[in-house]
This record gives structure tokens, C-alpha cells and sequence, in this order.
């Protein structure tokens, strides 16, 4: 076991977990932060989206460790404009790969408020949905704003 | 009154003789068109929870002193393990208990494909109960594996029987035909690869064993455990409240939740039992192989004179062999149709129901053998369709069919194509094709809701069903808002729980709404008929000149015009309590779905890459409860056709059986960047025979005639005939080279 610092969602917490802990299953079976997902826990389906500075990091492949940074989940997020919007469009169907889909569009839209379709398009490839709601995700990412 | 009746009964395509009690069903069903709540679109009831991430899934839930259990699966195609230790497994820190072979329903001795379940291990934590698995010795007997599906038909290693189905006299059919066309289609093994894995918390309360499971229905898993455990059901509460997606791959208890209840037995601790997504790829399920040879005669006028196919469904070590034949018998008007079927018994992990099984598979190999015979014939592939529309069912009539609106409303994309055309370039082709749909929808009785009206004049919707991100939920706190006559947003619904809900049947098959709907509607027309009745009493009015609209009990004359909560409010704390249930299914009718597809594709002629642009989507399935969803529903079963189309293939090595794509990196699903612009529509005609609702199921239809679409596209564009699935440039090279060498001897050049 081995302490670590972590800050999440703007409050700071003090954890003891094994070395090679991720740093979902710190979020996740630590603090509680269910909102976050592991879907493949090998990095290749986005659902564990975390953002640490801002920008999107896969958490199941993150060792919680070498974590330096402030880390959002969609915990942090629950009232960003996005949310609003994924529901609005209908871009939730069964809803376990949405809450990293909404992280990862809020650090694109953080970093460029008006996005072009094939920018959100390049931008969300890494977050699989597999009822394939793409559709209306791009619709709720490029009208974000309401 | 409850009529006891024996009836067939279908789900996904599987028919069965069962005992049904039906009631009847006395609403005259709504006018066509939006109502004011009905037909009009409704975001989710439940897309906030789902969306901010406080939804509880099955993987999230953890109770206290929690186990984590993990399978040891078969390294072999086929073997039988004759011995198995399981002692150094428990010796190690953390485990809590292991079982062998036998010591619960699902673990076995002889393993049927690489990755069946032998042995399980319960531990404090994920990581020991993985590492107590590699500490289990087990001594193998390897058996012969037979893994080619044509092997093993010829072998007369089968799943169920051979089937056999003729109308008519396919051969004198056949050879009184001016053309024949012929050709054999193979589609590829998909995997569902819901995003939340098969996943089962167990825990013991007493004798009373409560199940947490991400699953398509609560009352199978109930039945499944108690089956399995030699308990009464009552002692079995199933609970999915949110869940993670299904596909079709977890409609039953599975050996995950089997092996979660015995372990949870024999610690006393709640037993989490999920399978990692390696797991997953492995041993939850898949759309099944097939081989597909077809014939099609027809009159030089296009009239299809004689149909026939033989059939071969690789299923796999277990499962059942789906009706790929379906949409031969189904789809289009001809007397003479012969068709044989094999479900290959084969050492490869079992099939499970994929989102319309069996009519996926088999609607590939007809819409492009028929958009074959139309390119013989030079008819108009549209026209083709039209010239051989089927008004009846085997002899049965359809309760409605409005594939003929379906296609008058496809024909402004149809009309596309010479513009898509002309878009090709020397090394783009563009071109578009069509492709039908037909499959079940129609759902039926039992299940069963229950509406409880509070004194806030608030109503809440109980039935033991399940939403499985298909939006049921909101579906049908629209249809009781719809009929209580009380704004949307003062209707909840609770489901997914056996101990606190009346039966409800399960989400697949295209069967919720159109089973569970009319029982919601006539639940809150039962209570919407004791509020009026309440009314009448205390207003001293006559019941029939009453009404309920937009939250206000309100008399004809207008003179009464009170809010429901008034009159509930009467009751303090207690409650109206409306009942409901499904009624019967049209007696002598077929109950189908329908729909056609257009789709515009590019083809790289020189690496072979295929781009799907544009799916029009026009289907007919009754009435639309939500547009919003309808359309979600739509675009999500054309994406995923894509995926089966172009890129997903579960690939096993040819020597040893083993899943090779068990990653998300190894099998390749689309992703935002792989949709194509996609145009759905409705019919949005009332089955003026199916209930009081008049709707049908919608989950499956929009993933049936994708891949054809595209493949009859890539046909327009470059006069190649794809067969085969997926269309990877490897395929579709090939495709183009055969296409050219027929060109060179002497065929019409398209290239």
C-alpha cells in the first residue's frame, strides 16, 4: 500500500492503495465517484474519460500514482451546459459510455467553444458508444450552448 | 375476464405452443397522429441520471463485505478436465471459496469451446480472484474440435433439427423461369460488446437471494436461479434498474450470476461476478456465422417465380439455429419457395439473439441476390420490389403493412442516384442501393402495469419491466400521461424490480413497447376511470360528461374545472390504484414490421475502402410513441449495421478455436467518425388490429436491411457483387477483380 494525494473535482483526498492501482479504481472504489465507468479497462473505449488539467486522460490505463494535476470527472461536471445538452439531443441511450463522453467533449469545447463537425468528430473518435448515438452526440456537443 | 388459451408465441423469430391467460383488451385505440402527449417527441425520462453519471448500474453497485469472483474458462476447443485441484487456489490470500465442475449450474467438466466455464473463485478482491484462478491445476483431456460449420453439418453434428420448409413446387418453378440467378453470401461471427459487461451481484438475506443483474429480463433470471437452485421464485428478487446494453446477449441468468449466488452461499458475503471485457469478446454471446446458397427464377418481367435456399447458421457448442431463412419465406409474393436449414453444432462459443437474428443475416443474402436479378434484367431495383410485393403471409394477412408507403416515401432518395453517380471520379465510385425489411415487432400478452395516482395528482407507473437504453421507460410514461390526461412531467416510472412490479415481458425481440404499452394504457385508464368516478361523487355530476385534460378534472358543459390533485387529494396519503394487462394479438393474423433502406456509399477502386455517405431509413412499424427516441433507435441500428457491414468480424484461430479479437483495439467497432448522414422516417400508421395502441416494436428493424443497402450501393458504384461480410478492402479488392475479369470476358463492363 502506498499513499497518495489526489485532488478531484476542486476537493483534495488522501488514499492508500497497491502501486499500479488505476486511477478509475481509485475514483471508483476509493471516493465513491461512480459516475465514472470502465467498460474494457485496457484503454481502448473511452468510458473511463477523466480530464487531469483539463485535459482528457483514460483513467483505467492511468496509474493512479503518477497522477499530478487536478482531476474533473463528470462529477465535477453534473452542471456544465453539455449535460443539458446530451439530454435535449437524446445523445443518451443506454447511458454507460455517456458520462466520459461528456468529459471529453467539455474539454473540447473548453479549448474551442465552437467546434466544426469534423473537429468534434476527430476529437470524440475515442469514445465508443456501442447503440452507436453518435448522431445525435454530435448534435448535442455542436449545439452545446442551448 | 381472464380467458386461458394455448397459442403460439414468438420471440425473435422462435415460435413455441404456450399456455397463455389473456384478458381483453376493450379501449378503442387513439386517433392516427400526434395526441397531446403521444406522438409527439419526449426527451428521456431518465437521461439526466444517465447523463451526470449518478445512474446506479449493476457495476456500480457494491454492497458492503463484497467478494469479487472471476471463472477459470477452457484453454481448449473441446477437452475434459480429469482432474481439477482447486486447493492451491484457496491456499493464497484474499480467496474465500472456490467451486469445480458441477458445484454450480454453468461450471463443467468437458469444455465445448475455448472459454467454457470449469472453475470459479470468490476473493476480497478482483486481482486475487485472477490470480487464484492461475493457481487452479487442472489435467486436460483434449478432444477432437470440430470447428468448419460444413464439417460439421456433413457430420451430422447439429444444433436442434434439420429444417425443411416448401410452398409450392420450387423445382417445376425453377425450371419454367427465363432467368436464374444464383449465388452464395457468407456472413462473418459479430459480437454484441454491450458497453457494460455480463455482470451479476449475489447476496443471501436469509433464504431469500437478491440478484443484481445487468440484463433484458428481470423474470428469465429469476426463473433461470430459482431453476438452478431448487428454490420457489419468490425467493429469487431480480433487480436492473439502469443497464448498460444488451443486444440480445443477456436475456437469460447466465453461468456468471449461477456461479455469484453459490459462492455467495457458501461465504455468507454478497458475490460480485463480472466478466472483463476479454471475457466478454469471448463467451457472452455472438451473431452466429452463416452460408447462405440461393436461388432466385424469374419471368423476364421480373416477376419472381421460385425461391430457394439452403442455409447453414454456424452456431457454435450451444444456442439455438435463427431463421435466416425468414425474409425468403417472408419477403416477397412467390408460390414456389424451398428452403432447408442446419444449425451447425460446432466447438466455438455459443450464439446468442443478436438484434434480429437470423433476418440480418439472411436479409444480406436475398436483397443482393434480388438486386442481382434486377441487374440481370435490367429492371429498376425499386421497381423489382413493387413488381413483387407480398399481400399476405403464407396465407395469412398481415395486420397491417405499409411497406408500399415506405417505398413512395424512399423514392426521393432512390432518385439521388443518378446525381450520386455522376459524383465518381477515376478512383471514387459512388452509387446507391436499396435493400427491404421485414421481421416480427408485434409482441403479446402477459405482461402486465399497475398506475398509482397520488394526492399531488401525480401518477407513477409500476411494472416489472426493463430499459435497456432503448427509452421504454419514456415510452411509457408518455402513453399513461397520454391517457390519465396529465402533463409528462407528472408521470414517473418505476421498473426493473420482480419484488416490487407486476410481469412484464422481456426488452428484446422488438416486443416492449408494443407488449407492455397497452397494459400501461389500460392501467391508466383504470385509474383515470376511479378519479372520474371520485369526481362525479363529489362534484355530483355524472360520470360520463367528465374528463381529465392536462391535469384538470373537467366537465363537457366546462362548467367543473378542478385540479386532479383536488380530487385525489381526498384521500390523504392513500392512493388510486389502476390495473392493467396486455390483451390478446389479432387472432389469424401476421404481425410484422417493415421497412426499406437507401444508402450512398464511395468505393476507393484502387485500395478497396468503402465510405458510407448517406442511410435513408423509412420504416413501418404502427404508431410512433416518441419521435425523439424513434429516430435515436434508428440511427443507433444503422450505426451498428455499419460496424457489421464494414469493419466488426470476431476472428478465431483456425488451429486451436480461441477468440483472437477479444480487445476493442482487435475487433473494431465504429465510431463517431464512421457514421454516415442518416435520414430516418416513419410511417406512423396505428396497426388498426394490434391493441389498444396500435404500435410495434422498433429496436430491430433499422439494422436489418443495412448491410444489403450498402452492398447493393457498392454494386451501382462499381458493378461488383460483394458476398461476403465484412467488406474489408481485402474483400472488396476481390470483389472488384472478379468483376473485372467478367467484364473481360465478355459481360457488361461497369468498371
Amino acid at each position: 500500500m502506498s499513499e497518495l494525494r489526489l485532488t478531484v473535482n476542486g476537493g483534495d483526498h488522501v488514499v492508500d492503495v497497491p502501486v499500479g492501482t488505476s486511477l478509475a479504481a481509485v475514483l471508483r472504489d476509493e471516493l465513491g465517484l461512480t459516475g465514472t465507468k470502465i467498460a474494457c479497462n485496457e484503454g481502448h473505449c473511452g468510458a473511463c474519460t477523466v480530464q487531469v488539467d483539463g485535459v482528457p486522460r483514460l483513467s483505467c490505463i492511468t496509474l493512479a500514482h503518477t497522477v499530478e494535476g487536478e482531476v474533473t470527472t463528470i462529477e465535477g461536471l453534473r452542471d456544465h451546459p453539455l449535460v443539458e445538452s446530451f439530454v435535449r439531443h437524446d445523445a443518451v441511450q443506454c447511458g454507460f459510455c455517456t458520462p466520459g463522453q461528456i468529459v471529453s467533449a467539455a474539454a473540447l469545447v473548453a479549448a474551442n467553444p465552437e467546434p466544426s463537425r469534423d473537429e468534434i468528430r476527430h476529437h470524440m473518435a475515442g469514445n465508443i458508444c456501442r447503440c452507436g448515438t453518435y448522431t445525435k452526440i454530435e448534435e448535442a456537443i455542436a449545439a452545446w450552448r442551448g | 375476464m381472464a380467458r386461458l388459451i394455448r397459442t403460439e408465441k414468438e420471440v425473435e423469430g422462435r415460435f413455441e405452443e404456450v399456455w397463455l391467460v389473456v384478458e381483453e383488451d376493450p379501449l378503442e385505440q387513439w386517433p392516427a397522429g400526434p395526441r397531446s402527449v403521444v406522438g409527439r417527441p419526449a426527451t428521456r425520462k431518465d437521461g439526466l441520471e444517465r447523463a451526470r453519471g449518478e445512474a446506479r448500474f449493476t457495476a456500480d453497485h457494491r454492497p458492503p463485505g463484497m467478494l469479487h469472483a472471476a471463472i477459470l474458462r477452457s484453454p481448449h476447443a473441446h477437452a475434459r478436465a480429469t482432474r481439477i485441484d482447486l486447493a492451491p487456489a484457496l491456499a493464497l490470500p484474499g480467496v474465500r471459496a472456490a467451486l469445480g465442475p458441477g458445484e454450480a449450474a454453468g461450471l463443467d467438466a468437458e469444455a465445448g469451446y475455448a472459454g467454457a466455464p470449469v472453475a470459479a473463485v470468490a476473493a476480497d478482491t478482483f486481482a486475487q480472484a485472477r490470480r487464484a484462478l492461475a493457481a487452479i491445476e487442472v489435467e486436460w483431456e483434449v478432444l477432437e474440435a470440430v470447428l468448419d460449420p460444413e464439417d460439421a453439418v456433413a457430420r451430422g453434428q447439429l444444433v436442434g433439427e434439420e429444417r425443411r420448409y416448401e410452398r409450392g413446387d420450387f423445382e417445376r418453378a425453377l425450371a419454367e423461369a427465363d432467368v436464374v440467378v444464383e449465388g452464395t453470401y457468407r456472413t462473418q461471427t459479430v459480437l454484441h460488446n454491450s458497453m457494460e459487461t455480463h455482470q451479476a451481484v449475489c447476496e443471501w438475506i436469509g433464504d431469500r437471494l437478491d440478484v443484481h443483474i445487468s440484463t433484458q429480463y428481470v423474470w428469465g433470471v429469476r426463473r433461470g436461479v430459482a431453476d438452478a437452485l431448487g428454490i420457489p421464485q419468490d425467493k429469487v428478487r431480480v433487480v436492473c434498474e439502469y443497464m448498460g446494453g444488451g443486444f440480445g446477449s443477456k436475456n437469460d441468468a447466465g453461468e456468471y450470476t449461477l456461479v455469484a449466488a453459490e459462492l455467495a452461499r457458501r461465504t455468507g458475503r454478497p458475490v460480485r461476478c463480472a466478466l472483463t471485457r476479454r471475457e466478454e469478446n469471448t463467451a457472452a454471446g455472438n451473431r452466429n456465422a452463416t452460408i447462405q446458397r440461393l436461388t432466385v427464377g424469374a419471368r423476364a418481367d421480373g416477376t419472381i417465380v421460385a425461391l430457394g435456399g439452403e442455409f447453414v447458421n454456424a452456431v457454435g457448442w450451444d444456442g439455438w439455429s435463427s431463421s435466416t431463412e425468414g425474409p425468403m419465406k417472408m419477403l416477397y409474393a412467390c408460390d414456389d419457395v424451398r428452403t432447408v436449414t442446419w444449425g451447425a453444432k460446432v466447438n466455438t462459443p455459443p450464439m446468442k439473439a443478436f438484434r434480429a437474428p437470423g433476418f440480418v443475416e439472411g436479409t444480406f443474402g436475398l436483397e443482393c441476390l434480388i438486386d442481382e436479378l434486377a441487374a440481370r434484367l435490367d429492371v429498376d431495383p425499386l421497381e423489382l420490389r413493387r413488381r413483387n410485393y407480398a399481400h399476405e403471409n403464407d396465407g395469412v394477412p398481415f395486420s397491417s403493412k405499409n411497406l408500399e408507403a415506405c417505398y413512395r416515401l424512399a423514392e426521393k432518395h432512390w432518385e439521388r442516384r443518378h446525381e450520386v453517380r455522376a459524383r465518381s471520379d477515376a478512383t471514387w465510385k459512388h452509387g446507391v442501393g436499396m435493400a427491404s425489411q421485414i421481421w416480427y415487432g408485434g409482441g403479446g400478452p402477459p405482461s402486465y402495469a399497475w398506475t398509482r395516482v397520488g394526492s399531488d395528482g401525480r401518477a407513477v407507473v409500476v411494472t416489472a419491466m426493463q430499459d435497456i437504453g432503448t427509452g421504454t421507460k419514456t415510452a411509457m410514461a408518455q402513453i399513461a400521461a397520454e391517457e390519465l390526461g396529465l402533463p409528462l412531467d407528472r408521470v414517473e416510472v418505476a421498473l426493473g424490480d420482480t419484488a416490487r412490479g407486476p410481469y412484464a415481458t422481456l426488452s428484446a425481440g422488438s416486443s416492449t413497447t408494443p407488449s407492455v404499452g397497452p397494459a400501461v394504457r389500460a392501467a391508466a385508464a383504470d385509474a383515470k376511470r376511479q378519479i372520474v368516478e371520485i369526481a362525479a361523487q363529489r362534484y355530483d355530476l355524472e360520470e360520463r360528461v367528465l374528463d381529465i385534460r392536462d391535469g384538470m378534472v373537467v366537465s363537457r358543459d366546462g362548467n367543473l374545472s378542478v385540479p386532479v390533485e383536488d380530487v385525489v387529494g381526498l384521500l390523504g396519503s392513500a392512493q388510486i390504484l389502476g390495473k392493467g394487462a396486455r390483451g390478446p394479438n389479432p387472432a389469424g393474423m401476421s404481425v410484422l414490421t417493415f421497412g426499406v433502406q437507401v444508402a450512398e456509399v464511395a468505393v476507393d477502386v484502387e485500395t478497396g475502402e468503402v465510405r458510407v455517405l448517406r442511410v435513408a431509413a423509412i420504416h413501418d412499424v404502427g404508431r410512433i410513441v416518441n419521435p425523439l427516441g424513434a429516430a435515436s433507435q434508428v440511427e443507433g441500428g444503422i450505426v451498428q449495421g455499419v460496424g457489421h457491414t464494414l469493419s466488426e468480424e470476431r476472428l478465431l484461430d483456425p488451429e486451436t478455436g480461441r477468440v483472437l479479437t477479444t480487445s476493442l483495439d482487435a475487433y473494431r467497432m465504429p465510431t463517431i467518425a464512421d457514421v454516415p448522414e442518416i435520414v430516418s422516417e416513419f410511417v406512423d400508421r396505428p396497426d388498426e388490429h394490434l391493441t389498444n395502441l396500435g404500435s410495434k416494436g422498433l429496436g430491430e428493424p433499422p439494422i436489418i436491411p443495412v448491410a444489403a443497402a450498402i452492398a447493393n450501393a457498392i454494386r451501382d458504384a462499381t458493378g461488383a457483387d460483394v458476398h461476403e461480410l465484412p467488406i474489408s478492402r481485402e474483400e472488396m479488392l476481390r470483389a472488384l477483380e472478379a468483376a473485372r475479369r467478367k467484364a473481360g470476358r465478355g459481360a457488361p463492363a461497369a468498371v
